[in-house]
This record gives structure tokens, C-alpha cells and sequence, in this order.
């Protein structure tokens, strides 16, 4: 038996594949979910998210050759899912209506043989872990339940087994955003405090952002990328997850030539701006930029900061988000521009900025996010 | 279509429609009527009477061919409610090749006039030179109840959330424990839904019973249908009342307790 | 550490416990999806094979073969009970089947299209008059048959009416006609239209009539471009539930028409009982069973193309 120097990760995907008929719902994915983790995968529908999550709970098979699935470290690919060591929350909570919200919770215990004497203790312990009183619900039927108390038995139901890794399949979906946002610090602090690991996927990206330690983005069967939401957000490596996550301002240009620690790009309508120098790139080159409006500012065309890129243009207009302004300029041969400003307050400190006001749009050459190519 | 209230229709529509659904239920309504009519011709009102109800009772033909139809209803009815459900899993719940021509197929013996599948059948156990009884009887009962069984439970299925069976294996029961605990539990109503309909089916048959019960057996049906051909008294009105109301009780019941439990989702 | 407070669970989720056989049959059927189909669809597939497709195969080779002397078959091959379908007497009884059939779908479907509109617009009525137009339904078709004859007899009720009333001296004969067959069928099978429209109305969208006013359109031409084109898939599929039943009528044209009022199903019936035909009969019966999947074929193509599972 080969001695590791870690235990094995709780989760791993190696190379995995899953088709449907021709089409390929996961292509070749692989990653790694560590014990304890909160990971989150995260994409538009119909990118393979809920796929990889049924393979790990093993509803689905991977392809003959497409790869290996590991549950800390064991190979499942041929397990079923009562031969797993996971639990699962669904979006629609699956609660058994024909059973009480105590029956509920016991049914993967009493499918072990655990005592019975020990199941209404657990029982209780589960349902005060979601903040239900057992007295008041135990007896119930689901039918008699809100949405978000149904949520929180299925959640106990999964929880009382105490598996290894908690599958969650966008289970906040149906749940109003008050008692969303709160089931979300929830299910977070729930992570932590039990140190089970979670795998949530989700098509919310704010949700993602809040809840986890890592997050995968997936798109058309592949991970676009995987890292910290930190990572995710402030360095997006592809369009797509530029796009996905957060806003984006798009800019392309051909690689011209270099000056010390910048590139100089030039764009369409005589537009130049730099970018920091990375390895791979090489004078001639397209380039794609990504840039947060955040990252922006709106600047009086002859009171531009040096040292920035600086693009000129004319105030198109001026949304109100509440939180935020968004100053959208317009530049020839660019898309409009979106800035995203701090609202300190319009009754009393307004912007400056009216429709067809000229405007110059600036940004440090650092905050360029460069693409790859999808 | 709902709200709009029956008074914005037309008159003559309303009225058209008083007369339809008059009409549709004149005949029995007449018929249970005249079961308790005390003369014999069905002339003039002569008075209040049970006698026609109390006759019955002294038939020993009309009760052994309840006896049978009762016994034929109910095998056939469990026979054809276990390989329907069978069958409506499958569909319901797993991808195979070939099963929309195999959907297809079912609806041939829903269509199929009686007189065909009565004929054929009689052909074959001739053929095989099986006697014909009752057993031939239930044979052919189940053969024409499990595509309604099917269709039933089929959709009973489609209503039901997947995720139930799922949610049942995540926990860990296998597929026959989650089938035993989650989905009949859940299905129960639509497959005595399916049974009700069978045994209905099996129970008011008349064609087929006809050429497949041979000169020994009779089911009620047959001995009706005799009394109608031969001598036409009350009794038959009193017979058919009590067919009558005993479909209604069944059917009513039935409703009722479909509206009560239907666990479809949570 | 859980916060459950209690030390994991021994042997967890199930995996080396469990009944071996039902283990090793589950595991041999997880990654063959077929073979858990077939599975179960096998004992119902087997007895529909055996007791319905096999009869049918039986019966039409007994339609080929020539016919026995003391009834059944002899061994043989002969077109002959075909040929004899072509009398004119036989396709004349093919011919008022038919006519019969349509007839009663036309009937059906001009007292039943009013009946569904009317209950679809009926608001809390609805439920009371469904169950009214379902009741029938289940009834056991004998009795309704006979509460037609009671009805229409000679010494029926309609006639002891009509003469204790003085309305007429002699009864009218209204048992042993076309007539009476017809108004068995339609009042057999009306349900069975009055259904399936009621359905195809209730999906209607109110918001598309009240479209339809505010673009000018008058009740008359409401029904006629929106209500009507839209219930069409349920009419249509009312129409081929009461002409199938209809072409393959056989008690009620037994009760209440008599020997002279033969369509196809009593024609085959009496090939096995007095006749003692039984090719000829089967091959009666045969021709019948066409005639029906041709109906339906023909269902399926007009049925416009776009309908859902609905009908």
C-alpha cells in the first residue's frame, strides 16, 4: 500500500468526459475539490455544471474513456449513488410528501440500520443545525412548509448522515432574495462549522462570489476557469468569464511596440493604450482587454491623470443603479464604454457629467485584464 | 377559457346544453325509475314496490354470474395492474431503444374494436384447444385492461418529481428499496385509479366475455344481456339500477379520495 | 470534528452490506439500461404477445385457410373467404357501417361541440357538469343499451306515452331501425367527444380572445378565427374516438337493430355462432381491424402537426 504524504483530496476529476448521444455535456474536465472546501461550480445553463455534479453523485457514468472520478481517492466511476458517501440538497428540495419532516431526516439513517434509539436524537440534533425547533416541526408534513423551511429539512436530511461531501444543485433557486441572502451566510457558516465539503452549483454568480472558497466556471463542457472568487473577478481569463462574472468593457487591439514595462496596443480609430508585459505575447499580436468599469474613471478631457490610458469620447449617458452611477461614453470605433462610479449621493455632491459633455475614460495600464482565446 | 361565468353565454346555448346532458341521462334515469315500478309491463305506473330487487335475490343464475364477474373482475384487475405498472416504469422512467414504436404499439389494443380482439382470441384457444371458462375469461380481461392500466400509470408517473427517487438513492436505498418506500407509496393512488378502471373494464364487459366464456361459464354481463334477449322484465331494471349505482358509489369514492392524496410534489 | 456530536457512522452508506443477490442483479443491471428496461416491461410484453398479437397472427391465417365442415378450419390456403367479401351483399353492410360511423361522428360532434363550450365557459358549474358527462361514460354500456330499448320499444315508454296521451293510436316503430342504432351510438359515445373539446378549450388562453376584441373582432368572428381553430385538435381527436368505437359497433346494432340492421362486427360475430364461417368470419373480422389502424393512421397525419402531448 503506497504511503501518501496527504490524505487524498475529497473530490477529484481526472480527464472526464460525459456524452449524450454525439453531444459531449462535460469534455475532458478535470479538477480537485480539497476536504472542507466550499467549491462552487458556475455557468449559464446548459454548460455541464448539473452534469459533473450527477456524475459525482453517480446518476451518471463517465464515457468507457472518459476518465476517473475519486471520492478521497477511491475510484467510483461503477459506484451507485447509495454506494457513495455523498448527500445531496436539490433545487426543488425532493422532500417525500407522503412522509413527516422527522421521517424525512431518518430515511438515509434508518437505510443504514442505525438504532433507533439513536435516530430521534439525531433527528433533533440535525434540525437544530438548520434552525428548526423539533418540537414545532418534527411532526409536520412538508405540504405544511415554506419554501425556505423545506430547504432547511432538506438540507438536515442530507446533514444528519454526515457524509463526506455535500452535493448542492442550485438549491436556493426557488427562494425569494430576502431569505435567500440569508440562507447563503447560512449554508457558508454551516461549511465551516461541520467542515464538510460542499459542492454547490449555481448559476448566480453573486451567489458564488459570496459563498465559496473556490469556484470553476464552466462553459459549452469545459472549465473556463477555476480560482478564488478573488481571482475569478479581478483576473478573468477568458471573455466568457469576463463577461459572466461582473461587467465588462471589451477592448481589442494589435500589439505595436514596447516601451520599458508596457506594451503599447493600438486600436481601432487611432486609439492606443498599454498593457502590462506578459510572457506569450510578441509585437504583431491581437490582443483582447477586458477592463471592469470600476477600474474606470471619467475625467474632463484636459484633466487626465499621466501615466493612464485615456480614451476620448462623449457622454452618452447617465444611470442611476442607487449604489453605483454608470457613466456610458461613446467612442468612435468602440463599443460604448460603461464607468462605474461610487453614488455619494446626487441630491446633494452630483456628477458633473450631462449627456454629449466630452469626456475622456481613463484606467491604470495594470487593470488591463488580457484574454485568451476561448 | 375560465372565468367568464356561465351567464355571458347565449340562452339557446345553455338551453341546448340542459337538453343534451338531459337526454344523456334520461334513459338510465328512466330505466332505475321503473325498477321499482310493481307492474310487470312497463305501461303505466302501478305502484312502489322492491319485489323486482327481492326477485333478483332468488335467481341463483343472476348470483353466480355476479360470483363470476366479481372473481374475473378482480384477478384480472390484479393480474393487469402489476405487469401494467411494470410496464409504465419502464416507460416512465427509462430511455430504451425502440420505446416510442413500443408507445406506439400499446394504443393498437385500445383501438381495436372488441369484436376483433374477441374473435381472435376465441381463434387461438380453439387453435390451442384450451376449454373455455373462466380462466380464458381473466385471460382476455387482462389483455384489454393493461394498455388503460398502462396509460394511467404513465401518467401518473410524468406528474411525479424524479427527483423523489433520486433524493431516495442519495440517501442510501437502493433501486428496490426507493421503490418499495418512495414511489409506490407515491403511486398508489394512480394505480387504484388504474385498478378502478380495470375492474369497470373487466366488470360491464360483454363482447368479449361472450366468445370466450364457452356454453359453462357466465358473468353478469351475459345473463343481462339473456334476460334482455329472452323475457324482458323489471328484474333487468333492478339489476341495471343496482349496476348502475354501485359504478357511481365506486366512481365517486374514487374521486375523492384522488383529490385528498396527491402527494406530487413537496 | 461534526457539530452532530456523534461519532461517525459505522459501515456508512451501504456498499460491501446488502442482500448479494439483489446486489449482484443490481450491479450487472446499473450500467445496462436496456436490459433494466426490458426487465420490466417483459411479463406484460409476453402475456400482449401472447394473448393479442399471437390471436390476431392465428386469426388471419385462419382467414386463409378453408373452412371445416362442422366449423373451424381445414388445412389449406385459399383467398376464398376474401373473394366472398366482395359480394355486394357484404359490402353493402361495409358500406352502412360506414356511413353509420360517420353519421354518428357527425352528430356526435354537432350536439358535443356546444355541450364542451358551454361547460369550458361554465366557471363554478364546471366540475358539477364534467362529472355529469363522465358519469355515462363508465356506466356499463349494456345497461345504457337496454335503457334504449326500454325506452323505444313497442310497448316501450316513449309509446305507452305517446298512446296514454292520446298523441297517437298505434306505436311507432322506432326499435329495428337505422334510426335507433344511430341514437345508441350517439348517445353511447358522446362523451367521448364532449371530452377531448372540453379539454382543447380549457387550454384556450382567455387573453387571446380579449386580443382578438381589441383588434375589432366581433363574437361571431372571435369563435370562428380564434375558439374554433384552436379547439380543432380536440374535435378532431373527439371525432376518431367516437368513429372508431362506432365502426366497430357491435351490441348496439345487435339490441337495437336487429337482423336488419347488420354491420360488420354482428356480421363477424354470426360467422361463429350460427354462420359457423370462421374463415370467412376472420377475415370479416380482419378487414374491420384495417379499417380502424387506417382511421387512425389517417388521424395522425391530419392532426396538425404542432400538438404537444395534449391530443
Amino acid at each position: 500500500m503506497t504511503h501518501t504524504d496527504r490524505p487524498a483530496p475529497a473530490v477529484e476529476f481526472r480527464h472526464v468526459s460525459k456524452s449524450f448521444g454525439t453531444t459531449k455535456a462535460v469534455d475532458s474536465i478535470s479538477f480537485t475539490i480539497e476536504r472542507g472546501e466550499f467549491f462552487s461550480i458556475l455557468g449559464p445553463s446548459g454548460c455541464g455544471k448539473t452534469t459533473t455534479l450527477r456524475l459525482l453523485a453517480g446518476f451518471e457514468t463517465p464515457d468507457p474513456d472518459g476518465g476517473e472520478v475519486r471520492i478521497l481517492g477511491e475510484v467510483v466511476n461503477d459506484k451507485r449513488p447509495y454506494e457513495r458517501q455523498i448527500a445531496m440538497v436539490f433545487q426543488n428540495y425532493a422532500l417525500f410528501p407522503h412522509l413527516s419532516v422527522e421521517r424525512n431526516i431518518a430515511f438515509g439513517l434508518e437505510q443504514r440500520r442505525t438504532p433507533r434509539s439513536e435516530i430521534a436524537g439525531r433527528v433533533a440534533r440535525a434540525l437544530d443545525l438548520v434552525r428548526l425547533a423539533p418540537q414545532t416541526f418534527a411532526r409536520r408534513s412538508p405540504a405544511q412548509l415554506s419554501g425556505g423551511q423545506r430547504q432547511r429539512v432538506a438540507l438536515a436530511r442530507a446533514l444528519v448522515l454526515d457524509p463526506a461531501i455535500l452535493l448542492l444543485d442550485e438549491p436556493l433557486g426557488a427562494i425569494d432574495l430576502q431569505l435567500r441572502k440569508e440562507m447563503q451566510l447560512e449554508l457558508k457558516a454551516l461549511n465551516k462549522q461541520l467542515g464538510t465539503t460542499f459542492l454547490y452549483v449555481t448559476h448566480d454568480q453573486e451567489e458564488a462570489l459570496t459563498m465559496s472558497d473556490r469556484i470553476a466556471v464552466m462553459s459549452h463542457a469545459r472549465i473556463a476557469q477555476l480560482g478564488t472568487p478573488a481571482e475569478i473577478y479581478e483576473n478573468p481569463r477568458t471573455a466568457f468569464v469576463a463577461k459572466f462574472i461582473g461587467e465588462s468593457n471589451f477592448l481589442d487591439g494589435r500589439i505595436a511596440d514596447r516601451t520599458d514595462a508596457w506594451w503599447e496596443v493600438e486600436g481601432r480609430g487611432g486609439i492606443r493604450f498599454r498593457i502590462p508585459v506578459l510572457n506569450g505575447l510578441a509585437s504583431g499580436q491581437d490582443v483582447r482587454i477586458a477592463v471592469r468599469p470600476e477600474w474606470l474613471d471619467v475625467f474632463h478631457p484636459d484633466a487626465v491623470p499621466a501615466g493612464e490610458n485615456a480614451i476620448l469620447g462623449t457622454v452618452r449617458d447617465v444611470v442611476y443603479l442607487g449604489e453605483t452611477m454608470h457613466v456610458v461614453v461613446s467612442a468612435p470605433s468602440t463599443p460604448d464604454i460603461t464607468v462605474a462610479l461610487r453614488n455619494e449621493g446626487q441630491l446633494i455632491n452630483p456628477l458633473p457629467w450631462r449627456r454629449g459633455d466630452p469626456a475622456t475614460v481613463a484606467w491604470r495600464p495594470e487593470d488591463c485584464q488580457i484574454l485568451e482565446d476561448e | 377559457m375560465g372565468a367568464s361565468g356561465i351567464g355571458k353565454l347565449p340562452r339557446w346555448l345553455i338551453a341546448f346544453t340542459a337538453v343534451c346532458l338531459f337526454l344523456m341521462h334520461l334513459p338510465v334515469l328512466v330505466l332505475i325509475a321503473f325498477s321499482f315500478n310493481a307492474s310487470k309491463f312497463a305501461v303505466t305506473w302501478t305502484g312502489f314496490t322492491f319485489g323486482w330487487y327481492r326477485r333478483l335475490l332468488e335467481r341463483d343464475d343472476i348470483l353466480h354470474a355476479l360470483q363470476a364477474s366479481l372473481i374475473v373482475g378482480i384477478t384480472a384487475t390484479a393480474i393487469a395492474v402489476t405487469l401494467g405498472t411494470l410496464i409504465a416504469l419502464a416507460l416512465a422512467r427509462h430511455r430504451f431503444r425502440g420505446r416510442t414504436i413500443y408507445e406506439g404499439m400499446m394504443y393498437v389494443p385500445i383501438v381495436t374494436p372488441e369484436i376483433v380482439t374477441g374473435i381472435s382470441l376465441l381463434v387461438l384457444f380453439v387453435f390451442l384447444r384450451m376449454p373455455l371458462g373462466l380462466s380464458t375469461i381473466i385471460i382476455a380481461h387482462v389483455a384489454f385492461c393493461v394498455p388503460f392500466v398502462v396509460v394511467v400509470v404513465v401518467a401518473r408517473l410524468a406528474g411525479m418529481d424524479e427527483n423523489l427517487e433520486e433524493a431516495a438513492m442519495t440517501l442510501g436505498a437502493d433501486e428496490v428499496t426507493t421503490f418499495f418506500r418512495i414511489t409506490l407509496p407515491l403511486l398508489w393512488p394512480g394505480i387504484l385509479s388504474a385498478a378502478l378502471l380495470s375492474f369497470i373494464l373487466s366488470f360491464d364487459d360483454f363482447v368479449i366475455t361472450s366468445l370466450v366464456a364457452g356454453s359453462g361459464s357466465s358473468t353478469l354481463p351475459l345473463v343481462i344481456y339473456s334476460m334482455v334477449r329472452r323475457n324482458v322484465e323489471p328484474s333487468i331494471n333492478a339489476i341495471s339500477a343496482l349496476i348502475v349505482v354501485a359504478t357511481s358509489v365506486l366512481l365517486y369514492v374514487s374521486d375523492r379520495m384522488s383529490r385528498r392524496n396527491d402527494p406530487s410534489h413537496a | 470534528m461534526t457539530a452532530l456530536d456523534m461519532p461517525p457512522q459505522a459501515g456508512g452508506p451501504r456498499s460491501a452490506t446488502g442482500h448479494g443477490l439483489r446486489r449482484r442483479a443490481l450491479a450487472w443491471l446499473a450500467p445496462r439500461p436496456q436490459a433494466q428496461a426490458w426487465t420490466l416491461l417483459a411479463p406484460g410484453t409476453l402475456w400482449m404477445l401472447a394473448f393479442f398479437l399471437v390471436p390476431v397472427i392465428v386469426m388471419c391465417a385462419y382467414s386463409v385457410m378453408p373452412r371445416g365442415e362442422y366449423g373451424g378450419v381445414d388445412p389449406g390456403f385459399t383467398l376464398e373467404a376474401y373473394t366472398r367479401f366482395l359480394h355486394p351483399v357484404y359490402l353493402t353492410i361495409l358500406e352502412r357501417t360506414f356511413v353509420l360511423a360517420v353519421a354518428t361522428t357527425v352528430l356526435s360532434a354537432l350536439a358535443g361541440y356546444p355541450v364542451a363550450y358551454t361547460i369550458a365557459r361554465s366557471g363554478r358549474w364546471k366540475s358539477l357538469l364534467l362529472f355529469l358527462v363522465v358519469l355515462p361514460f363508465w356506466t356499463s354500456f349494456l345497461v345504457r343499451t337496454f335503457a334504449m330499448i326500454f325506452l323505444m320499444r313497442d310497448t316501450g315508454l316513449i309509446n305507452s306515452w305517446l298512446i296514454a296521451s292520446g298523441l297517437r293510436q298505434e306505436p311507432i316503430t322506432m326499435l329495428y331501425t337505422p334510426f335507433a342504432v344511430l341514437a345508441g351510438l350517439v348517445y353511447g359515445y358522446l362523451p367521448f367527444m364532449v371530452l377531448p373539446i372540453y379539454a382543447s378549450l380549457e387550454k384556450l388562453d382567455p387573453a387571446l380572445l380579449e386580443a382578438a376584441e381589441v383588434l375589432g373582432a366581433r363574437p361571431a368572428a372571435r369563435f370562428r378565427r380564434v375558439t374554433l381553430p384552436l379547439s380543432a385538435p380536440g374535435l378532431i381527436a373527439g371525432c376518431l374516438l367516437v368513429f372508431i368505437p362506432s365502426l366497430g359497433s357491435y351490441l348496439t346494432s345487435d339490441l337495437l337493430g336487429g337482423a336488419k340492421e347488420l354491420l360488420i362486427g354482428n356480421l363477424v360475430q354470426n360467422q361463429f355462432s350460427t354462420a359457423r364461417n370462421w374463415p370467412f368470419g376472420s377475415a370479416a373480422s380482419f378487414i374491420l381491424m384495417i379499417v380502424v389502424l387506417a382511421a387512425v393512421l389517417v388521424y395522425l397525419r391530419l392532426r396538425p402537426p404542432d400538438t404537444v402531448r395534449g391530443w
